[in-house]
């Protein structure tokens, strides 16, 4: 199991030099200066250099991809060219406010999934099947930054039940939760019917039937358990999208997080943040695929074994 | 007969896009007097059937020319990222060795990154722009080809009929056009299905986001953007790009899964056992 961890964390530290390089080269490498494309039409050269020395941007492009790369590990990110303000500090501002959402999503989109899954791999072929399946088939379909809106136009505006936007007010973490979380909801809750009925046809379910267990035991102890399996894969690697797919729950309901703070410092030309957050996206997402493998790997000991 | 309903709303999609062509710059013009009007009922040469928005611009015509951009993209990045992610897959798979090795690894960082923050990343650093939209969702895209192609291609490799052209002396590039994809369109041609539902929602994504299609040009995702500043006067702006754009993906959806259920065989038995 160790030697498993320290493959998994040497692959994930590779993953995440090749991110931040990429990233590096992306906006480096991009044609036209990205001095003038910040400063605008009107900055005098005189602004422009001093500009291009305040981001070291005079310095050889190899020197500048060391100063990179070695901040990067002394968790210096740059400074922001709007706030005035290193770049991990705006970030360790938001982040929390991002994870908080994701985690809120995550536990919306499971508190619909399993009954919704459940119901349909216990009634598979009749009515609730077709009816859950078709909700969850809508559910992937609907685009957040749609669904977004609708809820905020019925439970906020119409209802007045919620706050709007913002992260102030008590609840309003309830319609950024639904937004990012349905779509999850909907492929956790066919994965989860899917490999039900896989396991439902296992002799071992027929002999705990068999011996009378009560079908609560059946089907919540011997059926559920060994169903998780791959939904908690799903339920990894998904986690990751949501943090993906938070830029723009965050743009819809002005939820202050690092999403927002990325689409807001595109539209500043704000490079130095765009960098961090697209960076710091990355490695969570990263991070997160890697624990979804180790969680695996422990709920599973054969996954060890065979690599 | 969902069937025939998703088939329906493809095919509206696309006389859509092709009634955009026939609309011009109507769309785009700005007719104060109409601010946020709504839907009106009334048949006749100036009234609008689905509204205006704030400019007072036409929502039906624009609704029409955002189905032209999204079947644009969709089109545009399914077509570029299948041939280049097939390409690199088959040949990767069918070579083997090192090439093999390198090109896995390059598929799995593809694979570690999040889709759609990459394709932010790259239309922010290209610009808004519709080509360039394309291209980000390409970069992004044909990594599931490259991926599928190579498993595909790998099962196939050890075939008789394979071995049979190889030992003939068929070249490489001859050999993977004629005696590997055709074997490997079906599970690609759902992909792609799949792929023009996922390339409609990234473009109203990005185009909500300010990445995408720039104004005065229409996009659903820009006009549900700009409908949001208006939900309570005007909920019609954001209503109508959001439902063509659901039903679309909608439908598009229910078509792959249609697709791939009757290429699982195992399924199609099951079926057939079951009587339905």
């Amino acid at each position: 199991m160790i030697s498993y961890f320290f493959r998994l964390l040497g692959s994930v530290l590779f993953v995440s030099w090749i991110v931040g390089t990429l990233v590096f080269f992306l906006i480096h490498l991009v044609p036209g200066d990205p001095v003038a494309v910040m400063l605008g039409d009107w900055a005098s050269p005189a602004d422009e250099n001093a500009l291009r020395e305040q981001l070291g941007l005079h310095l050889p492009i190899t020197t500048q991809y060391w100063h990179y790369i070695t901040g990067i590990f002394q968790l210096d990110l740059g400074q922001s060219l709007f706030f005035h303000q290193p770049v991990s500090e705006l970030i360790a501002e938001r982040f929390p406010m991002t994870l908080q959402l994701a985690f809120m999503a995550l536990i919306v989109a499971a508190l619909i999934a399993f009954p919704l899954g459940l119901w349909a791999a216990l009634r598979v072929g009749k009515w609730p099947d077709h009816l859950s399946m078709s909700v969850s088939l809508i559910g992937v379909s609907i685009p957040n930054f749609w669904l977004g809106p609708m809820l905020i136009l019925f439970f906020s505006l119409w209802l007045a039940w919620l706050p709007v936007s913002g992260a102030e007010q008590p609840f309003s973490w309830v319609l950024p939760a639904i937004t990012l979380g349905t779509a999850l909801a909907a492929i956790l809750a066919r994965m989860l019917r899917a490999s039900l009925l896989e396991v439902l046809h296992e002799d071992y379910i027929r002999t705990a039937q068999a011996k009378g267990l009560p079908s609560r035991l059946v089907y919540g102890k011997h059926a559920l358990l060994n169903a998780l399996l791959p939904v908690v894969t799903i339920l990894g690697l998904q986690l990751g999208t949501l943090l993906g797919g938070a830029v723009i729950t965050e743009v819809v309901f002005d939820w202050p997080g690092l999403g927002q703070l990325l689409i807001e410092s595109i539209q500043r030309r704000d490079y130095p943040v765009v960098q961090g957050c697209i960076l710091v996206i990355s490695i969570a997402y990263i991070t997160i695929n890697g624990l979804t493998e180790l969680v695996y790997a422990w709920l599973d000991p054969r996954i060890r074994v065979a690599k | 007969m969902l069937r025939y309903v998703s088939y329906s709303i493809v095919v509206l999609w696309l006389l859509m896009a092709f009634a955009g062509f026939f609309i011009g710059d109507h769309a785009n013009e700005v007719v104060l007097s109409q601010f946020l009007s709504p839907p009106s009922e009334q048949v006749g040469l100036n009234s609008h059937l689905l509204g205006s928005d704030e400019l007072g611009r036409p929502v039906l015509e624009r609704l029409i020319l955002g189905a032209q951009t999204s079947l644009f993209v969709a089109l545009g990045v399914v077509f570029f990222s299948a041939i280049i992610g097939t390409t690199i897959g088959v040949y990767s798979g069918y070579v083997g060795g090192l090439t093999d090795k390198v090109i896995t690894k390059v598929i799995d960082v593809f694979l570690a990154f999040p889709g759609l923050l990459l394709a932010i990343a790259l239309a922010a650093i290209l610009g808004p722009g519709i080509e360039n939209v394309v291209f980000a969702l390409v970069v992004v895209g044909w990594v599931g080809y490259a991926r599928l192609a190579r498993a595909q291609t790998l099962s196939l490799r050890n075939r008789e009929h394979i071995l049979a052209a190889r030992s003939l002396g068929v070249s490489t590039p001859l050999m993977l056009y004629r005696h590997v994809l055709p074997l490997i369109l079906a599970p690609l041609g759902v992909e792609a299905t799949f792929g023009i539902a996922g390339a409609v929602i990234s473009e109203a994504g990005l185009s909500f986001l300010g990445l995408g299609v720039q104004p005065p040009d229409a996009s659903w995702g820009s006009m549900i953007k700009e409908g949001t500043r208006y939900l309570l006067m005007a909920p019609h702006l954001v209503l109508a790009p959001g439902i063509a754009l659901m039903l679309v993906v909608l439908a598009v959806n229910l078509i792959g899964d249609q697709w791939r259920d009757y290429l699982d065989v195992k399924s199609r038995t099951k079926k057939k056992g079951k009587k339905r």
